[in-house]
């Protein structure tokens, strides 16, 4: 175990702005991304099953 | 082929002429964006000297790309680009003798204007001398990127913006190996490295945009 | 001959469609485990780096964005040039559905690699190649992006995205080339991203897992926005309708 704490891993030992700063930002993309496709499919079978006369 | 080279390239240079502000307007802006570097970043002699060869190249990858959105889109929009495209000549012909004309309207006068701007920024008359011949040798190399961009934009909304956009991280190499031949000149290291890479890149370009280019117009044109 | 003709089949809208139904859950179970997998080696197993603390552990996050980015990038040329050959609908709409996730990737290989540089160099940006090289990356991709956007016909965007992406695909060594040249004339030490920590073997996995786990959620979140894009394209079709109505029920 590399860890004393719980405190020990969440600070980094001195680094936790740059860890968490990165991988709070990797985890923020990874999830708003799959999000916006699901979204996007859903959007287009929405729009699929009630067709606007101007489509 | 070479006919109808010349006859693109004349006559582009004929349309040019009759629009002689028009045409002048790149090395204007050319001037005046180098102009604001000074304003910008102080007068002193020795810091525009360091800077000198990167705004100067910097503002001739701008000037080139502003002026190149029209090289298709007058022909395209008076019908006559479909016409040359349907004439039966290879669009590559079409392409390079576009890019010439292009060069000669607009690479050619900034290289002219270097060495006086080149003073303007307190440069040494070694570093003005590589600076002319980097350009020399770079202008063309924008000029027949910036084809491809107009046609790949041609039509497009905002086709200006866009093709600075396509275009600049292509000329990041020619950007790299024409301003670092100056620095090199000023730390007194030789440029032929430079030099040799810069041709070269040019040779390529050469060999290769105006295919590009003339898939790009007939992509647009279908 | 006949196992050729059961791929081509997977270029109909509509069998895409289905095929990516199928798998898509394998990719998003094995992007989650090997995630798990490999936050667990790089934060639990892998050990303290001696010179740059626990700031290293970046990497594992940093290296393969930077790697995906770059896959993405050839995949996304790759497609759009098969789209542009063989008139493939799908290819091309696989090439553009790569193309956000690409540059987020490389968005990401850039925040990370600022994060690293910071505790590491003392500066947030560092214009070493590797860095510079990612920013042009970028550049090209928001390209890519805007170009296809801006084009309202689908069939002319497909074609001038192919064209670019395969004239930036070509470019791309030549970039980093000179990148890598101008970097070493302006520079006496070189400050450098290679300059990494000499990997320990358990630092090596970790970013192997992550690397596995990013290719596996690349595929299933690049999947169901291709998934999207054809429903979008096909929007009239019949396959479209049924599906649309059946959803209607179920939602």
């Amino acid at each position: 175990m590399n860890w004393a704490s719980l405190s020990d891993f969440l600070s980094m030992r001195g680094y936790g702005l740059y860890v968490w700063g990165s991988y709070g930002v990797a985890a923020a993309l990874m999830l708003l991304e799959p999000w916006l496709a699901l979204r996007r499919r859903h959007q287009a079978l929405h729009a699929a099953a009630n067709p606007n006369p101007e489509n | 082929m070479g006919s109808a080279f010349s006859a693109v390239y004349v006559r582009d240079l004929r349309l040019a002429l009759r629009r002689r502000v028009e045409a002048l307007l790149p090395l204007v802006f050319f001037v005046v964006a180098i102009s604001l570097f000074p304003l910008g970043v102080g007068p002193e002699p020795q810091t525009l000297r360091q800077i000198a060869a990167g705004v100067v190249w910097v503002s001739a990858l701008l000037a080139s790309m502003l002026s190149v959105t029209s090289l298709y889109a007058g022909d395209h929009a008076d019908g006559s680009l479909e016409q040359m495209m349907l004439s039966g000549q290879p669009g590559l012909v079409i392409a390079s003798a576009k890019a010439a004309a292009h060069w000669t309207v607009t690479g050619a006068p900034l290289v002219l204007a270097a060495p006086l701007i080149g003073l303007l920024l307190d440069m040494s008359t070694a570093g003005l001398l590589t600076l002319v011949v980097s350009l020399l040798l770079g202008t063309p190399i924008l000029s027949l990127l910036g084809g491809m961009g107009a046609a790949l934009t041609l039509g497009l909304r905002s086709a200006g913006v866009l093709l600075i956009l396509l275009i600049l991280p292509l000329s990041i190499p020619a950007l790299i190996f024409g301003a670092g031949a100056v620095g090199a000149v000023d730390s007194g290291l030789a440029t032929s490295g430079h030099f040799s890479l810069l041709g070269a890149l040019l040779i390529l370009t050469a060999l290769t945009a105006p295919l590009a280019t003339s898939f790009a117009l007939r992509i647009a044109l279908e | 001959m006949n196992r050729s003709v059961r791929w081509f089949t997977f270029a109909a809208p509509s069998r895409f469609y289905w095929l990516v139904g199928v798998l898509n859950p394998w990719f998003w179970t094995a992007a989650v485990a090997l995630t798990i997998a490999g936050m667990y080696v790089g934060f639990f197993v892998a050990p303290t780096d001696a010179t740059q603390g626990e700031s290293y552990r970046i990497i594992f996050i940093h290296v393969p964005a930077a790697w995906m980015s770059m896959i993405i990038y050839l995949a996304m040329a790759f497609w759009a040039a098969v789209g542009w050959m063989f008139n493939a609908r799908m290819a091309s709409v696989l090439a553009r559905a790569l193309a956000p996730t690409g540059a987020m990737f490389t968005f990401l290989a850039l925040w990370t690699g600022a994060f690293w540089g910071k505790p590491t160099w003392g500066t947030w940006w560092v214009w070493d190649a590797r860095l510079t090289s990612e920013l042009i990356l970028l550049f090209l991709y928001l390209g890519y992006i805007a170009l296809v956007a801006s084009i309202d016909d689908m069939v002319r965007g497909d074609k001038a995205g192919a064209l670019l992406a395969i004239v930036g695909a070509v470019n791309v060594p030549i970039i980093y080339f000179s990148v890598r040249w101008w970097n070493t004339l302006h520079q006496g030490a070189t400050i450098s991203m290679t300059a990494a920590p000499k990997m320990a073997h358990t630092m090596l996995t970790a970013m192997m897992l992550m690397t596995l786990a990013f290719w596996a959620y690349s595929f299933a979140v690049v999947f169901t926005r291709a998934q999207a894009m054809a429903l979008e394209r096909d929007h009239d079709a019949e396959w479209v309708r049924q599906l649309a109505l059946g959803r209607k029920d179920s939602s």
